[in-house]
């Protein structure tokens, strides 16, 4: 009995020394929802071409930047780019690898889902809460065919911190001066009005239950769930529709080589105003807690593939891929990644 | 021979004996360090925001990370609110549940079936009970609110308290049920042979007895309903404010006008509705909300302060619980 015991304890604690060094097929990251169905899909892909797992969690891009400061994931996903003082606080130098580019777009619940125009002014307004009822005057101008119900606006935004809320606060904080003393921008801000929910899926989840309701998701949530998309005046003064063109339009300016930058307000003409990149962050050096070469080649190996096999996945999920012009910073980012000093790509 | 057989048998039963005795203490010392280690991380890990903030922080209504400033009084008035009118809806609910089971059904198929629900009722997940509420319930309350003329948001301090009543129903009834069996025959059938009615036994024999015991139960419910965090945080709209009760004056409004008092009466009674429809927040539905993601360690400190409210309101609230058991104990 006790021999059998003894044997026992010894396979127990051998399999436990085994497992790290068979799991390098399978890697976690956490972070953005705003991506999310793009990353299920991709790591779906990968997966079954490589048979590496990846693990991803969307808990929103406050969560993503967290759990890398905590170093309790391989890579994190988010759509705020860290500043360089956030990443002097975390004590080390973070890279950020944007995956795609995606619209944030406004969704609501009507009857008969009437296509709607919405102006920068009239789009504040309802955020700021002094637009309350979905047949007022401004609205009804902007959509003369439109009957528009004597219904009360229910404002939903995120009640979890969230690069979805600093893209769309961003926005609204270039173009509405009201907005930027009152409210300003961030992952989390404080509301005027409005339900919270968590996450993409709850905000398009509560929108799609409340009728009368209005918030804003990313594109992919509002179209698989067959819900309308508003045009959105951009600073030429289009209204432009959320698509595959318009969110690659919109990244016409200049991209810098850290690839850190807001894509909101875009000057494109047909250009939809309210995108922005999403990023893959990660540590520029991988050799810390223990990580083994194994286990950043992998990583690397991935995040390459996402970059460049990876991004025929995009346009039928309706995120633009990575643009011409920035692929070659993309590049030079992800060789910048290093293993005890030594780049890990070549 | 047979002498030193019994000694060594006496000696490994004292043996035994003691290790037990050890293990048990042992646990309980165990469970002591971790109530201790509870009591003394909360304010630990609180202090920055004590420090900040002060008595301030339970009567500020502000909840911004970006400016750096917290409060906790949404979230108190918030979870005081939601839990205080489940406890009032679920009394009558318990009491009955009690009394039936107790009193008048206490053997048999129906009481089987009906005790085997009710404890059902307690061992659904509560997440299960927040799908629920979105699925069903919401929808229900919106229809409600757009009948009284109401913002029809479905989600609030009302459909928490719904959700909460159905939740915490089963442990006060469960403990009603057994302590009202506990009631001795004997003072019942010495009332039954006074001429007592089924009724007037209940009521003045019965539940005096049983007084304190349900009151444990329903002060166990409301403890239940004070922490309760999924199952809120999905229903309740997530909103950092206060609930707004505001009444509006009427236009015109006249001393001597009749109509004027009609439309202030009104106006209060749609102030009151507004307020307890209202979408708000909780404590446990903030730290769910935005403790795995707080950007500054000002706000990790205030969430965890928020926790330390919680457990001490929580901690008053049963101690309050157990002096009126004490007092209006009979037995």
């Amino acid at each position: 009995m006790k021999n059998a015991l003894r044997v026992l304890l010894i396979l127990g604690l051998a399999l436990g020394l085994a497992v790290p060094v068979l799991a390098v097929d399978e890697l976690s990251g956490a972070g953005a929802t705003f991506p999310y169905p793009l990353y299920s899909k991709m790591f779906d892909a990968y997966a079954s071409e490589t048979g590496v797992k990846v693990n991803y969690q969307g808990i929103g891009s406050s969560g993503g930047i967290k759990e890398l400061t905590n170093k309790t994931v391989d890579f994190g996903g988010t759509d705020a780019f860290m500043s360089d003082e956030k990443i002097a606080e975390t004590g080390a130098d973070i890279v950020h690898i944007p995956t795609c580019l995606g619209a944030v777009v406004l969704t609501y619940n009507l009857e008969g889902s009437p296509e709607l125009k919405i102006s920068q002014d009239v789009l504040a307004d309802i955020f700021l809460g002094k637009i309350t009822s979905w047949n007022d005057d401004a609205i009804a101008a902007l959509n003369p065919g439109v009957s528009l119900p004597d219904m009360d606006i229910v404002v939903v935004h995120r009640s979890d911190g969230s690069g979805t809320t600093n893209t769309f606060t961003v926005f609204l904080t270039k173009i509405n001066d009201e907005w930027a003393d009152t409210v300003g921008k961030g992952k989390t801000v404080e509301w005027p009005t409005g339900l919270g929910a968590a996450k993409n899926s709850g905000v398009a989840g509560m929108i799609k239950q409340t009728p009368g309701a209005i918030g804003y998701v990313e594109l992919a949530y509002a179209t698989e769930n067959g819900m309308p998309v508003a045009l959105i005046e951009n600073s030429s003064g289009n209204f432009i529709k959320p698509d595959l063109m318009s969110t690659s339009l919109s990244a016409e300016g200049d991209i810098p080589e850290d690839t850190r930058v807001y894509l909101a307000d875009t000057s494109a003409a047909e250009g939809y105003p309210i995108t922005t990149f999403t990023w893959i962050i990660l540590y520029k050096e991988q050799n810390y807690d223990g990580r083994t070469l194994e286990e950043a080649k992998a990583l690397m190996d991935l995040l390459w593939w996402v970059t460049h096999d990876g991004q025929v996945h995009c346009e039928p999920l309706l995120y633009a891929p990575i643009p011409e012009k920035a692929v070659g910073s993309v590049e030079n980012l992800l060789k910048s990644i290093t293993y005890d000093g030594k780049p890990i790509l070549d | 021979m047979t002498n030193k057989k019994d000694e060594k048998k006496g000696s490994r039963y004292e043996r035994n004996e003691s290790i037990f005795q050890w293990i048990l203490i042992v646990s309980s010392i165990i469970l002591l360090l971790i109530l201790i280690g509870i009591f003394v991380t909360l304010p630990l890990n609180s202090m920055d925001s004590i420090k900040e903030f002060g008595l301030r922080f339970v009567i500020s209504t502000d909840w911004s990370p970006q400016k750096e400033l917290f409060g906790a009084l949404p979230f108190i008035v918030g979870t005081l609110l939601t839990s205080f009118i489940a406890l009032l809806f679920s009394i009558p609910f318990a009491l009955s549940i009690a009394l039936f089971l107790g009193e008048y059904f206490t053997h048999g198929i129906i009481s089987t079936i009906l005790k085997s629900a009710v404890e059902l009722l307690a061992g659904i997940p509560s997440i299960i009970y927040g799908f629920w509420g979105i699925f069903v319930l919401v929808p229900v309350i919106r229809m409600l609110q757009i009948k009284l003329g109401i913002a029809p948001y479905g989600v609030g301090i009302f459909t928490s308290a719904v959700i909460l009543t159905i939740m915490i129903i089963p442990y006060s009834a469960s403990i009603g049920r057994e302590v009202i069996q506990l009631v001795p025959n004997d003072y019942k059938e010495a009332a039954y042979s006074m001429g007592a009615t089924r009724f007037e036994v209940i009521r003045q024999v019965i539940l005096p007895i049983a007084r304190s015991g349900v009151l444990a139960g329903i002060i166990l419910s409301l403890g239940r309903a004070l922490g309760e965090t999924m199952a809120v945080t999905m229903l309740i709209g997530n909103v950092n404010k206060l609930p707004d009760f505001s009444v509006a004056v009427p236009e015109g409004f006249s001393l001597f006008s009749f109509n004027s008092y009609v439309t202030l009466f009104d106006n209060i009674l749609k102030g009151f509705l507004d307020g307890v429809f209202s979408p708000s927040n909780t404590m446990a539905s903030i730290i769910a909300n935005e403790f795995t993601e707080t950007t500054t360690d000002l706000q990790l400190s205030s969430i965890v302060e928020i926790g330390l409210v919680l457990f001490i309101m929580t901690l008053i609230i049963n101690l309050i619980g157990r002096y009126i058991i004490k007092k209006t104990s009979v037995m």
